[in-house]
């Protein structure tokens, strides 16, 4: 595979590629612990309490202390569990959740500056590989990443696994056509699947696909919200209900790896909802002579990341009845509509 | 009331006002419909607004609920039944107790034991007093029961313990000589805790 890669971008060495693999796995996973503890204290801000406060400055140092915990506790593995298969659960999730962020590009490219040695001069395309088809290699790699929780449910020789396995086939049937046919519509105006295409094409026509789709975002958005399994459709592991869900039998690390995928998937919708609908990083936003799209950029995925915590302090969740009523009913339907009158449109 | 009366009344229904609800949709059509209102009108956007709110007055204004318990502490009411504390009179400094025994007498748990003696003027005074706190449930008949205010409930309710039985002796519990300025004189059964004020605020369902 790494022949063909460097010779599809010749921008790209395999040195490069190794680098920013290494990077993004190191970034993300960092950023995906930090992330519990951004929601911890967004939860806690919202409901007037302190969260953690007492590791570290702020309780900053509270991801190192649960990190701690996470490798040294025991990995229990029940005993009438498929074996193979529970071990393997976690790293799917995991796995799938990075390789999706393969594709997805982060910041504008750039050149390392002249004055740092070595590196310097050095032209960077922020993405591990632009692969021309990048939009369905992610939203299939996020959606591969299902197959996690859904065997994790069903080798744990537990009820509330099952039954969270079973949610998960629910979820994963209804929410799946809604993502990919409202991102479908997008696509057409594009006219590529590529993730730098979307970003030139905001660019070149200096509206954001957010304003000329608007339907196609709010789906995204909500079938996103049900693709990172955040509340208002958190069936899978809702506490309340089914314990934990597919993650009732694990424990330390193996469990910490669902969590890490959790974080790192909603990055990447965060992401994508960023480059497709919110205008992505714009080399060319100048602020004081100096290029801040990179800046705008992690803004708005934060924003987006923000977006996912305030509505799960905000929103009751719902059934599974609903949640497939409300995607097979409502935003299927919404979805086609919203197709059709795109190609119309385009057409004419 | 008669006893006829007072046995017939029913408590759940004079003074109570049903909320208007509305009524649920039936058919498919209004279900429908319900729904779109729903979506359309933005409800989901005042919850987003209610926490938002929420946490803006967290943290710039100071509508922070969590209190650093060891650290900081609640001021609790003078009606809390704490660990008891022995007074002194404020004039003479000398204790309160008579050794009336009322209180060892009344205590239903049996954990008050107390000794008495005659001192050199022929005068009643206490020799030993404790109190197991293993086996007080703090009810406050001591205290209620005591004809000379001696015994009250103190504000000390940091009471876990490495055992089962602990006994507080008469010495610990009695006002410090040297703190007798500053020994508080218990409130009254009625009495409102000294932060009442503060607390007082409109009920959630004001909004
Ligand atoms: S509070 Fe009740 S149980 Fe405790 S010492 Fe007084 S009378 Fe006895
Ligand atoms: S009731 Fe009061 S005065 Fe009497 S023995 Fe008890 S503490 Fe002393």
């Amino acid at each position: 595979m790494g022949e063909t890669v460097v010779d599809l971008l010749p921008e790209v060495t395999w040195v490069g590629v190794l680098i920013k693999a290494v990077l993004i796995l190191a970034i993300i996973s960092a950023l995906a612990g930090f992330g519990t503890f951004i929601e911890r204290k967004v939860l806690a801000f919202m409901q007037r309490r302190l969260g953690p406060m007492h590791v570290g400055p702020y309780g900053l140092l509270q991801i190192a202390a649960d990190g701690i915990k996470l490798f040294t506790k025991e990995d229990i593995i029940p005993q009438n569990a498929n074996k193979f298969i529970f071990k393997i659960a976690p790293v799917i999730t995991a796995a799938t959740a990075f390789i999706a962020l393969s594709a997805v590009p982060v910041f504008p490219d750039f050149t390392i500056p002249e004055f740092i040695p070595v590196l310097g001069g050095v032209f960077v395309p922020s993405i591990a590989s632009d692969l021309n088809i990048g939009i369905l290699f992610v939203l299939g790699m996020m959606a591969a990443g299902l197959y996690g929780p859904l065997l994790a449910g069903m080798s744990q020789a537990n009820k509330w696994g099952i039954i969270g396995a079973a949610r998960t086939a629910v979820q994963f049937l209804s929410y799946e056509v809604v993502t990919g046919l409202s991102i479908l519509a997008p696509i057409m105006l594009v006219g590529s699947l590529s993730f730098v295409d979307f970003n030139n094409y905001q660019h070149d026509e200096g509206v954001w696909m957010m304003f000329y789709q608007p339907v196609a975002f709010v789906l995204f958005l909500i079938a996103g919200f049900a693709e990172t399994n955040r509340t208002p459709f958190d069936l899978l592991e809702h506490e309340a209900e089914v314990v934990s869900g597919y993650a009732t039998e694990y424990s330390g690390m193996r469990w910490g790896m669902f969590f890490i995928g959790e974080y790192a998937n909603m990055i990447t919708i965060s992401v994508i909802a960023s480059i497709v609908f919110m205008g992505g990083y714009n080399p060319e936003t100048m602020l004081f002579g100096f290029s801040i799209g990179w800046l705008l950029i992690m803004l708005k995925i934060a924003f987006f990341f923000f977006l996912m915590l305030w509505v799960r302090a905000s929103w009751p969740h719902i059934r599974p009845d609903q949640l497939m009523w409300l995607c097979w009913k409502v935003l299927m339907p919404l979805a086609l509509i919203n197709i059709l009158i795109t190609a119309l449109v385009v057409m004419v | 009331m008669s006893l006829e009366q007072f046995k017939n009344r029913n408590v759940g229904v004079q003074n109570y006002t049903t909320l208007d609800v509305g009524v649920s949709p039936t058919t498919n059509k209004a279900k429908f419909v319900q729904f779109i209102t729903r979506a359309v009108k933005g409800e989901l956007f005042v919850g987003l607004w209610v926490t938002g709110k929420a946490m803006f007055k967290a943290l710039f204004q100071g509508d922070m609920h969590t209190v650093k318990y060891p650290f900081e502490k609640m001021p609790i009411s003078p009606r809390y039944r704490a660990i008891h504390d022995m007074l002194r009179l404020l004039e003479s400094g000398s204790y309160r107790c008579i050794g009336c025994g009322l209180c060892e007498k009344i205590c239903i748990s049996n954990c008050i034991s107390m000794d008495t003696r005659y001192d050199e003027n022929q005068r009643k005074e206490v020799s030993e007093y404790t109190i197991n706190f293993g086996r007080c449930i703090f009810c406050g008949y001591c205290a209620e029961v005591c004809p000379e205010l001696a015994i009250v409930h103190g504000p000390r309710y940091e009471n876990a313990s490495e055992q089962r039985a602990g006994f507080s002796l008469f010495e610990d519990m009695l006002t410090p000589i040297d703190k007798l300025n500053l020994q508080q004189e218990y409130d009254g059964f009625g009495a409102i805790s000294p932060n009442a004020d503060e607390n007082i605020k409109q009920t959630p369902l004001a909004y």
